[in-house]
C-alpha cells in the first residue's frame, strides 16, 4: 500500500458552536444555519464566498446536504453529506482538506447540527440502523446504554478496571465543563456523587452517559495563502485517518478501528503521543474514551485504568483531555457530537479557546468514533492538528 | 435460581388493568426469517450455500463471499456468554414497565455473535444453549439459557414473557364432546392451569367424557349458536388465558360422495364459522388482558387437520373447512398482533376416532394430542405438526406444495 499525501498547504479556521439546548423547537436546518454563519462572520465571509459544503445530522430528514443549498441559498461545486456520526467531524475535514489542495473547491464550510425535540431522541433510535431494529432493539430496547454496557462489561472482567476509573474521566471533564460558559450541564461532579448515581444499563450509570441536546459545530477549510490573506488564525492538518469496519472478526470490542492505522497517523504527523498538548476522544461513555487512549498509543491495551488514574485530565493537568466537557459534560447534540472535539481542537491549538485554553497549546489529537449498528461503533477516524508556533 | 411463581391474587376490578404495550415490531425481510423459525422451535441462522458462513444479523448477501443464497439452517445451538447487562430503563414502554431487563452479548460456536436475551440463572462467562421463540410482537427473539436445568426454570419473567406456558393460567377447551378433551384437561392440569372450563352443546345428550374430566368445569358451549358463545363469554370472557378450540365437524367424502351440501354446511358452520363466533365473542376480551399479570391471556390454539394445507379428496368437503378454518387464523394472527395474543394451529394427520377408524395407522392418539399442544404453548410456537403423518405431509408442503396435491390426488387407476 502505498503511503498517503500529505495534507500541506490546508488550513482550518474560523471553529464556531452554536450554543448548545437541552431542548429547542428549532429544526437541523436552523442549527446548521446558525453554526455556519458564526463560522463566517468569524471568517469575515459571506455564503456566496463557500463553494464547498458538507454537512453532517442526523435529524435533516428527509433533506440531506442537497436540500440545504437550495434551503440555505449556498452555490457550492463541492458537496458531501458525512454520515458517520461520531467519526463524522475528522472524516469531514480529511475530505474538505484534499478538495481544497486539488483545487476542486477554495473554502469549504463543514457542519454538523442536530435538533432535540422531546421526541427526538427516541425516533432516532427507534430508526438508527437495520442491524440495530433487525437484531438489538428487541432486546431489552436499551439502546447505545446497553450496547456500551456490555462493553464495559466485558472491558472491566478482562483488565480489571473499577468504576471509579471511568468516573475519573467524566468528572475530570465536568471539571472543565465549569471554565466552559456554554456547557449544558453546570454544576460539580464528584467522584462520590458518580459512583452512587441511579443504574441505567449494568455497569453504566447516569454519569457514565451524554445528555442529547440540540446544537450546531461548524468550520472551514481553505488554503493557508487564503487563510493568511484574509489574516485568520488557522490550524494546520499534520496527519489523519479513519476506519469502518474494522476488526469484524473480534467477538466483541475492545479495541477500535484506530490501531489498524495509528502508525500512519504518527508517521504522517512525524511526532509521538507524547508531543500531544492535548487529546480530544469522542467520549459518549467513559469506557470508550479509555479505549481511545489506549488504541492511540498514550498506553498499551488494558492499560487504561492506570493511565487514567496516572494522569490529571483536566486543562491545567499533565494529560488535558476533552478541554470544552466533551459530550458528557457539555451535551450531544446529534452528529454535532462528532465535531465537538475537533471544533474545540481548533480553538485550542490557534490560542482561541478563551476560558479553557490550554496553555502554550500546539498539538492537538482528535479522535472520532461512531455508529452502533449492531454490537460495536463501525467507524474510528483522528487527526493531528498544529498551530503556528 | 429463579423464585417461582405465585398465584396471582383475584383480580381488584376497581384497578385498571395493565394496557398491552410491545417491544419493536418492524424487522427487515431477511430477518423475519428468525421469527419463522420461531413459529416452529427451530434454532437456526442464515449460511451461506457458496461458502458455509454461518452469519447473523440476517443479511441480504453474505459477509464472507457476497452470495446471496443464505437459506435459515439449523445450526448448533450452544455458545459462550461474552458479557451482560442489565437494562434499568427504556425508551420503549413495554421494557420500561418490564425492567430490569437482563439481556447479553454471546458468540455462538457457529461463528456469530448475538445480542440476547439472558436466563436468570446464568453464571458469567458461561457456556450456554441458545432457543428461539417469538416475542409479543410475534417476532423471533434469541435468549440464551442455562446448560443444564435450574429449579423453576420456566418462571424466569423473560422466559415467561416469549411463551404460553399454560402454569397459573386459565383455560377454555371449546368442545367436551371431542374424544380428545379428557386428554386436554389432564395434560393442562399436570402443566399447572388453575382453571380448565370445558364447552359442551346440547347438555341433555349423554356425555361419556364428563366422567373422565373430574378436573374441569362443564359448561354450555354449541359454537354454531351466536347466543351460546357470545352467553359464555359473558360468563367466563374475562379470565380464559387460553382458548383451545378443539370443536370439529367430519363426515368422509369430497363433493361427488354426497348428494347435497348439507354436511359441508355442517363442516363450515362448525369448523370456519364456530372459529369465527369464538374469535368475536372471546377475542376482543383476551386481547384486552394480554399484560394482566401471571394470568394474562396468552394463547389461542386451534387444532386443525394437516389437509388444510393441501386436501385430501377421501374427505374432501372436510378438508375444505378445514382450509377456511386456517386462513381465518392467519386473519386472527393479524387482528390479534398488536395485543401480543398468540394464535397457535396444531395441525394433525388422521386422529384414533370414530371417523378415522377403517384408515391404517399411524394415527394420533388423544395424549399424544394434548402433548403436543402443551408442548407447543411453553415453546409459545405459532405452527405444531403432531404426529408422523403430520410432519410429512408438512414437509413435503414445504419442499414443492403442487407435487403434494398431485400426490393427494391420485384417481387410483391401476
Amino acid at each position: 500500500m502505498s503511503k498517503r499525501a500529505s495534507y500541506d498547504g490546508v488550513a482550518i479556521v474560523a471553529p464556531f458552536t452554536q450554543p448548545y439546548e437541552r431542548y429547542s423547537t428549532q429544526t437541523a436546518h436552523w442549527w446548521i444555519a446558525r453554526a455556519l454563519r458564526g463560522s463566517l462572520d468569524a471568517a469575515g465571509l459571506k455564503p456566496q464566498d463557500v463553494d464547498g459544503f458538507t454537512v453532517s445530522s442526523f435529524t435533516l430528514f428527509p433533506d440531506t446536504a442537497v436540500g440545504l443549498t437550495q434551503h440555505l441559498g449556498l452555490c457550492v461545486r463541492w458537496l458531501d453529506n458525512v454520515p458517520m456520526g461520531g467519526a463524522s467531524g475528522v472524516i469531514a475535514l480529511r475530505r474538505a482538506a484534499r478538495a481544497v489542495q486539488a483545487g476542486d473547491a477554495s473554502i469549504v464550510a463543514c457542519c454538523a447540527g442536530d435538533a432535540n425535540h422531546v421526541e427526538t431522541f427516541r425516533l432516532l433510535l427507534g430508526g438508527f440502523s437495520r442491524f440495530a431494529l433487525d437484531a438489538s432493539y428487541a432486546y431489552g430496547f436499551g439502546g447505545p446504554n446497553a450496547n456500551f454496557a456490555l462493553l464495559m462489561d466485558r472491558y472491566m472482567q478482562d483488565y480489571g478496571a473499577t468504576r471509579e476509573d471511568f468516573g475519573r474521566i467524566a468528572v475530570s471533564q465536568r471539571e472543565n465543563a465549569l471554565k466552559n460558559p456554554h456547557a449544558v450541564m453546570k454544576k460539580p461532579l464528584t467522584l462520590e456523587q458518580y459512583m452512587s448515581a441511579r443504574p441505567i444499563a449494568d455497569p453504566v450509570c447516569l454519569f457514565d452517559c451524554v445528555m442529547p441536546v440540540a446544537g450546531s459545530e461548524a468550520f472551514l477549510v481553505m488554503s493557508v495563502e487564503e487563510a493568511e490573506k484574509r489574516g485568520l488564525p488557522y490550524a494546520t492538518l499534520s496527519g489523519a485517518i479513519e476506519r469502518h469496519n474494522a476488526h469484524s472478526e473480534d467477538p466483541i470490542q475492545m479495541r477500535g478501528g484506530w490501531t489498524v492505522d495509528i502508525g500512519e497517523l504518527y508517521g504522517m504527523a512525524d511526532c509521538t503521543p507524547q508531543d500531544m498538548d492535548l487529546v480530544q476522544t469522542y467520549d459518549d461513555y467513559p469506557v470508550i474514551s479509555m479505549m481511545q487512549m489506549e488504541d492511540l498509543g498514550f498506553c498499551a491495551k488494558g492499560e487504561g485504568p492506570q493511565f487514567v488514574r496516572d494522569h490529571d485530565l483536566t486543562i491545567s493537568g499533565d494529560f488535558p483531555h476533552n478541554t470544552s466537557g466533551g459530550q458528557l459534560s457539555a451535551g450531544q447534540a446529534g452528529a454535532a457530537g462528532g465535531f465537538i472535539g475537533l471544533v474545540e481542537a481548533i480553538r485550542q491549538v490557534t490560542q482561541t479557546a478563551g476560558p479553557t485554553q490550554v496553555k502554550d497549546a500546539r498539538r492537538a489529537l482528535v479522535s472520532g468514533f461512531g455508529m452502533i449498528n449492531y454490537d460495536r461503533g463501525v467507524c474510528s477516524s483522528a487527526a493531528i492538528l498544529e498551530g503556528k508556533a | 435460581m429463579t423464585n417461582p411463581l405465585s398465584p396471582p391474587p383475584r383480580k381488584n376490578p376497581q384497578i385498571r388493568s395493565v394496557v398491552p404495550t410491545q417491544p419493536l415490531e418492524i424487522r427487515s425481510r431477511a430477518a423475519v426469517g428468525l421469527t419463522a423459525c420461531a413459529a416452529e422451535g427451530r434454532f437456526a441462522l442464515q449460511t451461506c450455500v457458496e461458502c458455509g458462513t454461518v452469519q447473523y444479523p440476517p443479511r441480504d448477501a453474505c459477509c464472507n463471499c457476497l452470495g446471496v443464497e443464505l437459506p435459515w439452517r439449523d445450526i448448533t445451538p450452544f455458545g459462550e456468554l461474552l458479557a451482560e447487562t442489565t437494562v434499568q430503563t427504556s425508551v420503549n414502554s413495554y421494557f420500561r414497565e418490564r425492567a430490569p431487563w437482563r439481556m447479553g452479548s454471546v458468540k455462538l460456536d457457529a461463528g456469530p455473535t448475538v445480542l440476547c436475551h439472558l436466563h436468570g440463572d446464568i453464571e458469567p462467562r458461561a457456556r450456554v444453549k441458545m432457543i428461539n421463540r417469538l416475542d409479543k410482537a410475534g417476532q423471533g427473539v434469541i435468549m440464551a439459557l442455562p446448560m443444564e436445568r435450574t429449579p423453576n426454570m420456566e418462571d424466569d419473567p423473560i422466559l415467561r414473557a416469549i411463551s404460553c406456558d399454560p402454569k397459573l393460567r386459565r383455560v377454555l377447551i371449546a368442545d367436551g364432546r371431542n374424544p380428545n378433551a379428557p386428554a386436554l384437561v389432564k395434560v393442562l392440569k399436570d402443566a399447572g392451569a388453575t382453571m380448565i372450563f370445558v364447552g359442551e352443546a346440547e347438555s341433555w345428550r349423554p356425555n361419556p367424557n364428563r366422567a373422565l374430566m373430574p378436573d374441569a368445569e362443564i359448561l354450555p358451549l354449541d359454537v354454531t349458536d351466536t347466543a351460546s358463545v357470545k352467553e359464555l363469554a359473558g360468563e367466563i370472557g374475562g379470565k380464559v388465558d387460553i382458548l383451545i378450540n378443539n370443536a370439529r365437524f367430519l363426515r368422509p367424502g369430497g363433493a361427488l360422495a354426497r348428494g347435497d351440501t348439507g354436511w359441508a354446511r355442517d363442516e363450515m358452520e362448525v369448523n370456519y364459522l364456530g372459529l369465527m363466533r369464538l374469535a368475536q365473542a372471546f377475542g376482543p376480551g383476551m386481547c384486552a388482558r394480554t399484560a394482566d399479570g401471571v394470568n394474562s391471556a396468552v394463547a389461542w390454539v386451534n387444532i386443525l387437520s394437516v389437509n388444510a394445507l393441501a386436501n385430501d379428496p377421501s374427505f374432501g368437503s372436510f378438508c375444505a373447512s378445514q382450509a377456511a378454518a386456517l386462513s381465518l387464523s392467519q386473519s386472527l394472527r393479524g387482528e390479534f398482533r398488536s395485543s401480543g395474543l398468540r394464535v397457535m394451529n396444531v395441525f394433525v394427520g388422521p386422529t384414533d376416532d370414530e371417523w378415522h377408524q377403517p384408515l391404517p395407522p399411524p394415527k394420533v392418539p388423544p395424549a399424544g394430542l394434548a402433548r403436543s399442544v402443551v408442548q407447543g404453548l411453553r415453546d409459545g410456537l405459532e405452527d405444531v405438526y403432531c404426529g408422523d403423518i403430520a410432519k410429512e405431509t408438512a414437509a413435503r408442503h414445504a419442499e414443492n406444495p403442487k407435487v403434494l396435491e398431485r400426490e393427494l390426488t391420485m384417481g387410483g387407476a391401476g
